[in-house]
């Protein structure tokens, strides 16, 4: 009994002392890129997918390129199981270990991470995800949030809206109904919808779904029957989204009306639905697929060599291409702050300036290998989301099909209120620090 | 005569239910009252209009009875694992939600690596016979005699194993329930009733069929069998079964490998509606309202409990979700439950708590 | 030999009745408060007091909180996380409308606020007993969790719907909001912790204290004794909650920063909080610092401690294996000490004053 107890205390101590040495990362060959993940919780269905994407890009480039520049990446990926705690352990271990950049992947991660990173000095990449008045450089300069918020997202819904039915004026006296988990992250599009709601004359109607109940939506959707709404807008995450397919098909919901945000695009989400899914939509801004020089060459140089943690049926699937993608920003944020600062090993104030002049051309997605699976990337020192274009995508059985043109999000109608959101920020969290970093010259 | 006289008059309101029932004729009362009187017409959407649209759209009633069936089913059916095991061996079982999914997981994962799906299914409850047999060594046989909480403790500590261990093996990813290769039915029946149009899924009536069956099994199980005639005298009394030679042990294996059956069987229901993923996890704390409304003793009460519960939720979501902004589900089940308990401390159907000192 | 009573004779009752009543527990207990104020910010870094004391810290607060209600008062609640989440709203709302007020003393009044919604949801436990009541606190956690989300007045109608924590300074060092260092923080919180634990301390120990054991021991007997059910309950309902309000305060304003606090008060968070008080002992002070050691600091110490000391685990294995590893050890614990860590430092403390020659 003694003996163990001794040993279980020794166990302790040395586990204790280790948490308490996790000490900065000393070499200086490599950039650490930190990257939360969520492989587990119950959110790991859309977050395996994604985490794969991330990681084996990075590994394609450090077996394909030997790292950026000549410089290996050192990627290491924290797991937060979607948790606010976790994901907070997860922001002091990357500051610990100097991180050029941190990407939280959850809105409330996001929301933890933002105050910190503007005291610690650490660019965050939240891609498409987050805080939308972020996309305020003004106030912000620390925080990214390309290619485009939830707000540009859902002014895309309406703008999508009117195409099929003919015309911003044909928007009058229509429903929008709008699914979203009643979190901050669903409830996101609320303000935007609202706005152009009043201008363009169309009804919004609310559809919350509690995060206890997301696989149990039977009177909400008895509800979308009552009310019959025109469209259908789903702000929707994890385990809601295949539930969601399912429930609209077995109301007698035209699947083609119902649109979900960039993360209720999964392949496993409209799967779910079977073959009446076909017709479901989602916006997007990543092609699925693995006909791209790129994905080809994650399988030749990790896939194929036993590198990866995916199936290699997974690869080229929508939320992996999206993890992909990320991987690409945050690539090529670094490269850029190598061109600008003229150093091989970046901090993360040159990849804040880099993210801050990032101006990844059709020409430039061509070279990475990107052409058709992406669209250009604009970011400027004002605009950190740069409200870049998107498409809709269409479920067609088996994979997911673009629709229509890449579209631009009404960012006149937009803008202004990211801008007075962004104020808001500023003026209650009391002691909000005045922008101090310049804006690069060539932006 | 002289008798009937002499006895004083039943004092009605000793009777939990009459007083109930006054209570709510006195609400309703108050409500049409109210009504009357309220010149914003809040009263009137709180208390009038529900009705009027139940009457005038009689078929989303119907559909929203249905739905409300159906999940208090579902509900039942994750309620009585937990009787079962709290009957028998008095732990307040809070894994049997993750065993629900433990059991759905291994099914479909079992049928991936290419066995075919009766033989899975087959397999799965050799998997739920094998848990049952571990947790019986590893955990109860240790704790015999514990206090009840600290039963309830270890199978959290169970729950935490499970999580682990099912998403390292079966990986986090949501998964299709193999509802067609179990020649489970798939569409809808489409009514016309009333003026509208009501869909069953045939899914569903499955599900009802499905659990009345294993409901009826279960009873019968209880009623006419060796074990289960064990099974109860364990229930009644730990050492009184014990002095008569009943193995506690062999009957705890015997109901926790129960409960993995109907824990399997409700992963099965529930996968095919939704999908298979360790959400559902969340899914099984609507449960516990069901079970307290129903008393933890009962399988008649778990079902009652479970009817009420899904009917009273959809019914509350649909017809006044909106008035308060909807998603009121989350916590509907519990104040109903609440409601219930003020009257019924120990539940519809429990046993009756008596005191001593 | 070192730790034994021979020789110290107690001439008075309250002597007798005092909480360490021998000489080298109050040495113990110095030492250890030394080491709190002094060694933690002198040897541990920023990640170890942000991620392993802080939270430490406040849990061991809300611990002790239902402590105060399960396991001195026998009633048992799931409802711990959205008290907590009260608590948090509470104090985000004053920091707004009385901006000039010290932060520190919002933080204790926000307990309040809990402490009010506590006895409001408290009124069911005079009727329903037992693991019924549970459904009374359930009731408070989805009840308050849907609130938090939908009454956009408790956020100040933030786009976000967070809880957005304003920069605060009490004598011109930042307690709250972004700059604040860790160290200023983690002070403010072990300040916090050491005072409201005397307090409690006191608590127990005294009439209340007893009267509330009283109840949990057999409440119909209490009554008969002449406890009010009626009082000794709600103001378990009421001091419980006063702690766990205060430590959901802390919570989002010295650990969290900004937070979705919806998501942070979860139901998860109620249970978590529930397996410290049982691992770490019901009916103990001393066994909510061990719980809440053992369950909310051993996951994060497991995940980054053991790749620093060599043992290498990758994200979501690492998960697993924590989540696998904590199963197991609590199971192992109710088996080998069914009465939590508070128990089995008992028993130690026994040993020791037997040591080294036992008899």
């Amino acid at each position: 009994m003694k003996k163990t107890t001794i040993m279980k205390g020794a166990a302790l101590g040395a586990l204790l002392a280790g948490s308490a040495l996790v000490s900065p990362a000393m070499a200086q060959d490599s950039i650490y890129v930190a990257n939360n993940a969520y492989r587990t919780g119950p959110f790991s269905g859309s977050g395996t997918p994604i985490g794969d994407g991330m990681r084996d890009y990075f590994t394609m480039l450090n077996e394909r390129d030997g790292g950026i520049g000549g410089v290996k990446i050192n990627f290491e990926e924290c797991e937060t199981g979607y948790d606010t705690k976790k994901s907070i352990e997860c922001y002091e271990q990357a500051k610990s270990k100097n991180t050029v950049i941190y990407s939280p992947w959850s809105t409330g991660a996001t929301l933890a991470a933002i105050p910190r990173a503007h005291i610690d000095k650490i660019p965050i990449l939240s891609m498409a995800y987050g805080l939308s008045a972020s996309a305020d450089g003004g106030q912000f300069p620390w925080v990214f949030i390309p290619p485009l918020t939830y707000w540009d997202g859902a002014s895309i819904m309406v703008r999508h809206m009117a195409n099929e039915l003919g015309g911003m004026d044909k928007l009058k006296g229509k429903k929008l109904g709008l699914i979203h988990l009643d979190a901050p992250y669903g409830k996101e599009p609320i303000p935007v919808l609202e706005a152009l709601a009043k201008k363009y004359g169309f009804e919004v109607k609310l559809y919350p779904v509690a995060a206890a109940d997301m696989q149990n939506q039977g009177s909400l959707w008895l509800s979308i029957r009552r009310d019959r709404p025109d469209y259908l807008y789903n702000q929707g995450w994890g385990a809601m989204n295949p539930t969601a397919v399912k429930e609209a098909i077995k109301n007698g919901f035209p699947i083609a009306k119902l649109v979900g945000v960039w993360w209720a695009g999964g392949d496993d989400d409209a799967r779910a639905g079977g073959p009446e899914a076909k017709g479901y939509k989602s916006l997007n801004f990543n092609a699925a697929g693995s006909n791209f020089p790129v994905i080809q060459d994650i399988l030749k140089h990790v896939v194929d060599k036993g590198k990866s943690l995916a199936p290699k049926e997974k690869v080229g699937e929508n939320l992996y291409n999206r993890g992909v993608y990320n991987s690409m920003l945050v690539a090529e944020a670094i490269a850029n702050a190598q061109k600008i600062s003229g150093k091989k090993v970046v901090t993360g104030e040159d990849v804040r300036r880099g993210l801050e002049t990032l101006n990844i051309t059709e020409a430039r997605l061509k070279e990475l290998g990107m052409a058709g699976f992406a669209n250009a990337v604009k970011i400027a020192c004002a605009d950190h989301s740069g409200h870049n274009k998107a498409y809709v995508a269409e479920w067609d059985g088996t994979k997911w099909t673009q629709k229509g043109d890449w579209m631009d999000p009404l960012k006149d109608e937009v803008r202004p209120l990211i801008e007075a959101a962004a104020k808001d920020y500023a003026e209650k969290n009391a002691g909000w620090p005045k922008r101090a970093e310049a804006c690069e010259k060539s932006s | 005569m002289t008798d009937a006289t002499l006895r004083p008059a039943p004092n009605l309101l000793a009777n939990g239910w009459v007083k109930a029932a006054l209570i709510l004729a006195a609400i309703v009362a108050a409500a049409m009252v109210a009504a009357k009187l309220d010149g914003s017409g809040t009263a009137y959407k709180v208390f009038i209009d529900p009705f009027v649209q139940m009457v005038e759209l009689p078929d989303l009633l119907v559909q929203t009875l249905w739905e409300g069936l159906v999940t208090g089913v579902l509900y039942a059916l994750i309620a009585l694992g937990f009787v079962l095991i709290f009957k028998a061996s008095g732990v307040f079982n809070f894994a049997q939600g993750i065993m629900v999914v433990f059991a759905a997981l291994t099914l479909v994962g079992l049928h991936e690596k290419g066995v075919p799906a009766f033989l899975a299914v087959i397999l799965t409850l050799g998997v739920m016979f094998v848990l049952a047999v571990t947790i019986e060594r590893m955990v109860l046989r240790p704790l015999v005699n514990q206090p009840d909480i600290i039963l309830f403790m270890a199978t959290f500590g169970i729950t935490y194993f499970l999580i682990g261990f099912g998403e390292s093996v079966f990986g986090g990813n949501p998964k299709q329930m193999i509802a067609e290769q179990l020649y489970l039915p798939k569409g809808a029946i489409d009514l016309n009733i009333l003026g509208g149009r009501v869909s069953l899924q045939k899914i569903d009536i499955a599900a009802a069929v499905i659990a009345s069956i294993m409901i009826a099994a279960l009873a019968l199980f209880f009623q006419y069998t060796r074990i289960g005639r064990a099974l109860r005298a364990v229930a009644d009394s730990h050492k009184a079964a014990l002095s008569v030679g009943i193995s506690l042990n062999q009957i705890w294996v015997i109901v926790w490998f129960t409960a993995g059956i109907v824990a399997l069987i409700t992963g099965i229901m529930w996968g095919a509606r939704s999908d298979v993923s360790f959400a559902l996890e969340i899914v099984a704390l609507k449960a516990l309202p069901v079970l307290i409304l129903g008393g933890f003793t009962s399988i008649p009460g778990a079902i009652v409990g479970g009817l009420i519960i899904g009917i009273g939720e959809k019914l509350g979501e649909f017809y006044w979700g909106p008035l308060i902004g909807g998603g009121i589900e989350s916590w509907l089940a519990y104040f109903i439950a609440l409601g219930f308990l003020l009257f019924r401390p120990q539940g519809l159907f429990g046993d009756k708590i008596i005191e001593r000192i | 030999m070192f730790y034994r009573e021979a020789g110290q004779y107690k001439t008075s009752y309250s002597a007798d009745m005092a909480v360490f009543p021998i000489w080298q527990d109050r040495i113990g207990i110095a030492v250890i408060l030394a080491l709190a104020f002094i060694g933690v910010p002198l040897i541990g870094n920023d990640f170890f007091t942000t991620t392993v004391m802080i939270p430490f810290l406040v849990f061991s607060l809300a611990a002790i909180g239902l402590n105060i209600l399960t396991g001195y008062t026998g009633l048992i609640s799931l409802g711990t996380a959205a008290f907590m989440g009260v608590g948090a709203y509470a104090c985000y709302k004053m920091t707004t409308i009385f901006p000039n007020v010290n932060i520190i003393v919002l933080i204790l009044v926000s307990g309040l606020f809990s402490a009010a919604i506590g006895v409001l949801f408290g009124l069911p436990s005079l009727r329903i007993k037992g693991f019924y009541l549970a459904v009374a606190t359930l009731a408070a956690q989805f009840f308050l969790q849907w609130a938090f989300v939908r009454v956009p007045w408790l956020f100040n109608y933030n786009a976000s719907g967070a809880i957005e924590v304003p920069l605060r300074s009490v004598f011109g060092i930042p307690i709250t909001g972004a700059t604040a260092s860790p160290e200023t923080r983690y002070f403010v919180c072990l300040v916090l912790v050491v005072v409201l634990t005397w307090f409690a301390s006191n608590i127990v120990h005294g009439r209340l204290g007893r009267s509330w054991m009283a109840v949990r021991d057999m409440d119909i007997a209490a009554e008969l004794m002449g406890i009010k059910l009626l009082n000794a309950k709600l103001l378990a309902f009421a001091v419980s909650s006063f702690y766990c309000g205060v430590a959901g305060a802390m919570m989002i304003f010295l650990w969290y920063g900004t937070a979705e606090a919806a998501d942070v008060f979860s139901i998860r968070l109620s249970f978590t909080v529930l397996f410290m008080i049982i691992i770490g002992g019901l009916g103990s002070l001393i066994g909510s610092f061990f719980g809440a050691a053992f369950i909310a600091s051993l996951p994060t110490i497991m995940k980054f401690g053991l790749p620093a000391i060599g043992i290498p685990l990758s994200g979501a294995t690492a998960e697993h294996v924590t989540f696998m590893l904590l199963g197991a050890l609590i199971i192992l614990f109710l088996i080998v000490e069914p009465h939590g860590l508070a128990r089995l430092w008992q028993i130690g403390k026994q040993k020791l004053r037997t040591w080294p020659f036992p008899y």
